[in-house]
Parts: C-alpha cells; structure tokens; sequence
C-alpha cells in the first residue's frame, strides 16, 4: 500500500494508507508531501512511540471528502497573520480547488508527519511556498489521470477548475468528489508540474481570504484561555517580583483557607496555586506569604542599566566585543575630519498580546497532553518531554490558535508551558490550565532588550559617507552565538555603499532580566539608527531624503529599495507641499527578505506626535495573500507605532514599574493613522509578512519630527511618565 | 453566597463570592468563553458584555453588584444590529488573533443601538475602551460604518 518517490529536490512524495480494503480511510483521500529522509531518522527519535496522526505516518497536508470539500491541514501556527489562508491557498491554486470549499485545520504537533513546526521569523509562507505548491501540484495530477482513464482522453488535454475536472474536447466533467475513489488510486508523480506565476487564479487575489473571521466574530472559537476539561485545576504561580531572585520560604496557611483553592506548593519558578475556578486561584496566591533571596537577583534601575550601556558602547564596561560588519582596510583606524556621532536608546518592550500566557497539561506518567497556543511547536514538544522525562513521541502538543503572542509565545526555553508541564507532573492524572494574570506577563521578562547604539560617520566631500563605526550594546536572545539578531538591519546595510570602511562591534552584556523575539527582533530597533541617521546626514548634506536614499541605493545597486523607494515617493505624494503644521518623514527597511517602505504624515500637538496617516509599500516577492499583507501593515504599524510612542518596561531597584495597560499605554482606536498599503508586482519566491511593517513607523514618525521641528530623536519612546499614560484611556461614561 | 444572575435570559444560581468578578462566573462557573480576560481592570475591553444593555467591563464588576440586571454574553447577540455587526466584521475580515473581538463587537453592537450613524469621532469615543494589539482599528471602523449602512438599508 505504499508508494514513495523521491524528486530532484530531495522531496519525498508518500501516499500511505490511502485505500483499505477498496474503501477511503476515514472517507478522506490523503495526500502527504512529505520531508526528506535525514528528517525521518530525527521524525523517529522525535515521534518515537508517538501515536500517529490520523492521517497518515508521514504526514498529511490535504484531505478531500466524499462531499468535495478540500481540509488543508495547517502546521504552521494562526497567532493572528492570517497563515491558514496563505497556507490553504498555496495549495488550493495548484490543486484548482474551489477556494470557497477549502477548509483549514490546524495540525498537532508531529515531526515525522509534518517536519519542523516552527512560525517564526516570518517564516511560514517562505518555507511552506514549495512543499504546499507540490502537495496540491501532486493531488491535481492524480485527479488528472483519474479522469483520463475514466474517459479514455490523454491527461494533457484536461483541465481543473474550482474543483471540477473537465475534458472540454468530449464535453466531460467530474467533481473532486465524483472521482475521489479513483484519483486515490492514482500513483502521485515524482515531480509535480508547477504552475508559472501568470498561471495563478488564486494566488495574489483578493479571494483569499481568512477562513476563521466568523468564529473569530461570534466568540466560539477556543484559546488556550478557554480550555475546559473535566476535573480540570487552574494554577496561578507567584514569581520573584526579581528577576533572578530565587525562593527563601512561603507560608501558605492563608491561601489554603480560601475556599476552592486545593493545594499549594513550590516549583522552581516560584510557588504555584491550584484551584477549581481561576478567581480562587488569584485569591489564593494573593494570600501566600512569600520570602525572595535576591542574592542573584538583578537590583538596578533602569538609569543605571542606561548608564552602564552607554559605559560600555565607550570601551568602560570591561566586557569584550565582537566584529558584526567589517569592511575595507584598517576599518578600525581613527575617523577623521568631518565627522558626525549619533547616540540611540531603546528600551525593553512587553510583547502584550491580548492572550495571557496560559497552557493546559496532563501528565499521566510518561505520557503528556498539551493544548497550547505554541508557535514553536516542534521544540516546545521537545521541552516538555524533557521537562516530564519523557520522549518528545509521548508528548502529544494540540496547538491551539493564540490571541497575539508578537514572539511572547516563541520563547525558547518554552517558559511557560514547561511551567504547566511542571505543575501538571505534580497533580498527576488531572488536566491543569495555567493561566498568568497581564501582571504576570508584563513582569515576567522575554522583553525586547533594551539597546544603546553609538555610531559615528565620517563624511567625504560629496555629502555621502565615507567611513561608519557602530559600537552597539544589546543583551543576546541566544544563549551561544554572535548575537546577530541584534544588529540585523545595520550589518548588510545599503547604506554602506559609498563607504571606504565600516567597522561595527557589538557589546553583549549578561544579566538576569531575560529578553526575546520580539515583532521584527533587531530591526525593531536598528531601523531607527540607519533611517533616522539617513535622514539627519541628508539634510546635513542639503539633500532631500528621498533623493538621498536614492543615491545610496543607486550605488548599492539595490533595485528593490529603488522600486520601493519610487512607488512610496508616489503614493505618498512625497514631492507634493503638505498643510502648515504637517510633516511628512520616510523610512524604508528590511526585515525577514521583506522591503518596507512608509511614509508617516506627523504634527505635534503640545509636544505629542499624532500620526494622521501611513502610506505603506511592501516587496514581498509573489504576494500570496493580498488582504492579509494589507492587514500585517495596518497591524504592523499600530504595534510599532505603540512601542514607538509609549513602549518602556523599566526598572526600579529591580522591580517592574510596568504592570498593565494602565502603565504600558498601547495604541488605541483614537491614535491609530489611516493605512494606505500598497504592494510592489513581483515575481520571486515570497517573503515573510508578519513582522517586516513594525520596523519603519518608528524613524518615519522621528524623520517628520525632524522635518518639523529639527529636532533628532535620540530615544524611544517618544512619550514617557504622565505623557504617555494620559494619552491612554481613561474610562468613558 | 449563592447569587441569582440572568445571562442570556436564563436565570442562573451561581456560589461565589460576592467580590468575584462577573467575567470568571461567566467563564468558570457558566462555561461562556466568548468572553475574555485580557487585563482585569478594565483597560482593554476584552471582556465587555451588555449589563441591562450598556456594554460594560466584567472583569471589574463584582457579581453581588450585577443584582437582579439581565447580562447578555458574546453568545446571545443575535438582533439584527448584532447581526449587521458580525456579518460586517466576517466581510472585512476585521480579525486577526481574534481575541479582542467579542469585546469589541460587543462594543460597537452597543454604540450602533445608541447612535445608528456613528461619525469617526463617535466611534473613536465609544471604541477606544477596547484595546486590540493586532491594531485592526481601521476594519474595526470600517465595519462599523458598513453595519450602520446595512441597517439603514443601504448597499454596503
């Protein structure tokens, strides 16, 4: 019953278990495209033991019915970007389904069947784009020569449209469903003929469109926050209000006297609770008398951190450094003549999804049962298992859709959940749901680092910059490595071209406040060094930024920025006056492959920026889903524009100052600009979406205020204290 | 203390304490989810539901004060301006995580019963309670002003 072949590209085609005894398997004809062998060796230690998906051993992205409708079995996460349709329609244009007979469910945790499940990075539509094309590619055929033989016609001469499969010459058709027996059947090719990008009917229209907007309208669709098993508990874990600050002792007579509450005891991240009902979860940790040892614990302020990095960026903070870009000779000689220096500060940020972070465990044993909103499913299945000393194969890891997460939920030690995995290991045999308060969440660390970033430019003759020199200052989010991410953006900058050297060193000191992912990782800061240094050095230069860049990108030959660069210039009306009192600022950046240019319209009123509007044009390569590249830049914005406005986690002695909503004031409906996006024709491969529009609201909004007011901005966020917070909401009627 | 609460036009008798926020009885105790916790002192709107028909935050609303109020969930909308409402949000694909919709819908179905054409600023006043973190905003607006076109019978 089994056929495998394997293509050129090292892709294996499997069809296993189609037909038992003449008859579908669960009615359904499954076609898996799967991963390639190396894979099958890990899948194995991986899914060892593990019970297999329903589908198939190796894995199963399309199911069709007797009823005709297409299931596209999605491994990425839906955090919010709308994957499940990007995913379902790059395989409902190669297979000519009928979009509006497409569904998507999400796929459980599973490396043999699925491989690596991990969304990050941008990541899903980038490294989906073949294996989802060939899945559906491959399932069309087989329809196909189903049809062929059914008819007696050459397979050349049929066609597949919405679902249907025709032979225009004998005026035959039949539906997917007609001749689903048949078609699973067939022998699916070794390599898939693909459609040419002028072939797609699907791809790059409006028509694809979220398949979960009504469910997400109605309330009936579950989170992990609404997980409701019998004999369930719910757990709320006190932490060290420190970071770094461990357990001393806890008296918990108190809490156990609260009526629902049922047992109480420590974990090596502090002191769990466990209730029947959430509320007698809160009510009882907040009765516990707790007692921290802050020998390790992280005791600074925020000024001192600043202090400290800016110490360290003047060679004074006695740690070493590392080279991130490197160019020309004696890069390291000392600048000279005219020469410009540039100081940026950036703060932590809380990610803030709406969604708390919250998971349901059981553990019987050595087997686990998780329901989580986990978008590093593949290694928070590995974490948990390791966790419960158990093989990842019996960790069986339902991901649920998560309400935001912004990287929240991407951390890789998988904090949280292995949190839950912790207690559940406690309460044997009953499901926990662990739910953390926003308190708890915004106090918990997984920040965007905070950063400092001193740079200097040596100018040449022509206005342009001759040499740069970065000295950067920025924790690391690995815990080996050369700390990339936080210079990403600044390393292979266009910028550079008309340089003769660069020489850029990044500082990464270590301490107890933990970082993250956070929206666009490094560009979510560095975007603000280049473009907001760009378009100080241009009106140094007597240029007009737009003109300045343009030269810069000229010389870097980067065409993409130039096309980018020329379509913002028109839809923004970047040459045109703009009323007393506005100002236009440009930025363009690259995050994840992807080019982002906007242009923010910016007035100041009493000191604070109001952004009225946003022209956005984005490079994506082929843009699969139109609608939902629009709303990643709506959403991008108004998450960058939050951070940029008001976004500060700080620190007091240690302590968070910043506990919620009230503290850490995010955009509401009243701040947040029209967006008008606009998406350059492409013909490569895709690129990511989900992050790439965060990075330049924040230097477009600081190059207006420079416009306006000439004033540089040298830290974020542009609000802080009683500014930022009276800007927030305050509760109406 | 065993209170009497009405959802959804069913009368419930639920044992909590008196302090116990609305959102957890309707959540724990009476298994309506539509309806989330995003902050727990009524800054974000996730959590809104209608209390005799005004929207309010039940994450701050302790049930010995709900009395003998009629709350209507998430789950139970179903006039024809909720109707317009959800149908507007599916046609503009206003979510994205989702999470703060219910609150959100829950919102604007109040503001459009009290004001069937909204200007942007009503609905900025009536919607900046309800925080959404994917910054669906511009939908959110969009489909509210569709709602209010569909309602007043016109082509949207």
């Amino acid at each position: 019953m089994t056929e495998d072949a394997q293509d050129s590209r090292g892709f294996r085609l499997t069809r296993r278990r189609l037909i038992l005894g003449g008859t579908l398997l669960g009615g359904a004809l499954l076609v898996g495209y799967g991963v390639a062998r190396p894979m099958d060796v890990a899948g194995a230690i991986l899914s060892g033991g593990g019970t297999d998906p329903e589908e198939s051993p190796f894995g199963a992205f399309i199911r069709i019915d007797l009823e005709g409708w297409v299931t596209v079995v999605n491994k990425q996460q839906e955090l919010g970007q709308g994957i499940h349709a990007g995913m379902a329609a790059m395989i409902a244009e190669e297979l000519d389904a009928d979009w509006d007979r497409v569904k998507v469910v999400e796929a459980r945790s599973n490396f043999r069947a699925y491989g690596v499940q991990i969304t990050a990075g941008s990541n899903a539509i980038a490294t989906n784009w073949d294996a989802m094309r060939n899945a559906g590619a491959a399932a069309r055929s087989m329809f196909v020569n189903a049809a062929a033989l059914r008819w007696d016609v050459e397979p050349d001469a049929i066609e597949v449209r919405d679902g249907v499969v025709s032979h225009p010459a004998s005026q035959q058709s039949a539906s997917f469903a007609e001749l689903l027996v048949e078609a699973s059947r067939q022998t699916p090719p070794q390599v898939p003929v693909l459609k040419t990008a002028e072939q797609y009917r699907l791809i790059g229209t409006d028509r694809v469109r979220r398949k979960d907007s009504q469910p997400k309208s109605n309330g009936s669709l579950i989170y992990t926050q609404d997980v409701q098993r019998p004999n369930m508990l719910v757990a709320m874990v006190a932490h060290s209000p420190r970071f770094g600050g461990r357990l001393a002792r806890f008296d918990d007579s108190d809490a156990l006297k609260v009526p629902g509450v049922v047992e109480v005891f420590a974990i090596d991240t502090g002191v769990a609770v466990l209730a029947e009902t959430t509320y007698a979860a809160k009510l009882g940790r907040d009765a516990l008398r707790l007692e921290w040892d802050d020998t390790e614990a992280e005791t600074r302020s925020t000024a001192d951190l600043v202090a400290y990095y800016h110490d360290i960026a003047a060679g004074n903070g006695g740690i070493g450094s590392a080279d991130f870009a490197t160019m020309g000779e004696d890069p390291d000689a000392p600048l000279t003549g005219d020469m410009v220096e540039f100081s940026f500060d950036f703060p932590y940020l809380a990610h803030a999804p709406m969604e708390t972070m919250d998971c349901v465990a059981e553990v019987n044993g050595f087997d686990v049962s998780i329901s989580s909103g986990a978008h590093l499913a593949s290694l928070d299945q590995v974490m948990a298992a390791f966790t419960a000393r158990t093989i990842p194969g019996r960790v069986d890891l339902e991901v649920l859709p998560a309400g935001g997460s912004f990287g929240r939920r991407g951390v890789m030690t998988a904090d949280y959940l292995v949190e839950c995995v912790r207690i559940a290991q406690r309460v044997q045999g009953r499901p926990v749901k662990l739910m953390w308060t926003r308190e708890d969440e915004m106090r918990a660390g997984f920040y965007r680092p905070m950063s400092h970033h001193r740079v200097w430019v040596e100018m040449g003759a022509d206005g342009f910059p001759a040499r740069w020199r970065f000295h950067s200052v920025c924790q690391a989010l690995t815990p080996v490595g050369d700390n990339i991410q936080a210079t990403e953006g600044i390393t292979h900058s266009p910028y550079f071209s008309t340089a003769r050297t660069v020489a850029g060193k990044i500082f990464s000191p270590r301490f107890p406040v933990p970082v993250g992912f956070w929206r666009s990782v490094g560009a979510s800061h560095t975007a603000l060094v280049m473009e907001h240094v760009i378009d100080q050095l241009a009106r140094r230069a007597g240029q007009d930024p737009a003109a300045y860049r343009r030269s810069l990108f000229e010389k870097a030959g980067d065409d993409r920025r130039i096309a980018v660069l020329d379509e913002l210039m028109e839809k923004s009306g970047w040459s045109t006056p703009i009323e007393a009192g506005w100002s236009r600022g440009m930025a363009i950046s690259e995050a994840f492959g992807t080019i982002v240019g906007q242009v923010a319209e910016v007035r100041l009123e009493g000191g604070r920026p109001v952004v009225r509007r946003v022209v956005a044009v984005v490079d994506c390569g082929i843009a699969v889903a139109p609608d939902q590249i629009t709303a990643q830049m709506e959403g991008s914005i108004g998450f960058g524009l939050s951070a940029a406005l008001f976004g500060a986690v700080t620190l007091k002695d240690g302590y968070v100052q910043e506990t919620n909503f009230d503290t850490y004031p995010v955009v509401r409906m009243n701040e947040m600009p029209a967006v008008e996006t606009h998406i350059i024709k492409s013909t490569n491969r895709p690129t990511g979406m989900g992050e790439p529009g965060v990075p330049p609201i924040a230097p477009a909004v600081a190059n207006a205020i420079l416009a306006l007011t000439g004033t540089p901005t040298t830290a974020l966020p542009f609000l802080s204290g009683a500014a930022a917070t009276n800007a927030g909401f305050s509760m109406r009627g | 203390m065993v209170y009497a609460v009405r959802v959804n036009g069913s009368l419930h008798k639920v044992e909590a304490d008196g302090q116990t926020p609305l959102l957890w009885v309707l959540r724990d105790t009476l298994g309506l989810t539509g309806t989330k916790y995003g902050c727990g002192i009524a800054q974000c709107g996730a959590c809104t539901v209608h209390v005799d028909g005004q929207p309010m935050r039940s994450c701050s609303l302790p049930i010995e004060f709900v009395g003998s109020a009629e709350v209507t969930t998430i789950e139970a909308i179903d006039d024809p301006i909720a109707t317009a409402v959800q149908q507007a949000w599916v046609a503009r694909d206003v979510p994205q995580c989702g999470f703060c919709q219910s609150g959100q819908v829950m919102s604007a179905v109040a503001l459009l019963r009290a004001m069937p054409s909204p200007s942007d600023s009503d609905i900025d006043t009536a919607m900046s309670g309800n925080i959404c973190r994917c910054a669906t905003y511009n939908r959110i607006r969009a489909a509210i002003h569709d709602a209010a076109a569909t309602l007043r019978g016109e082509a949207v």
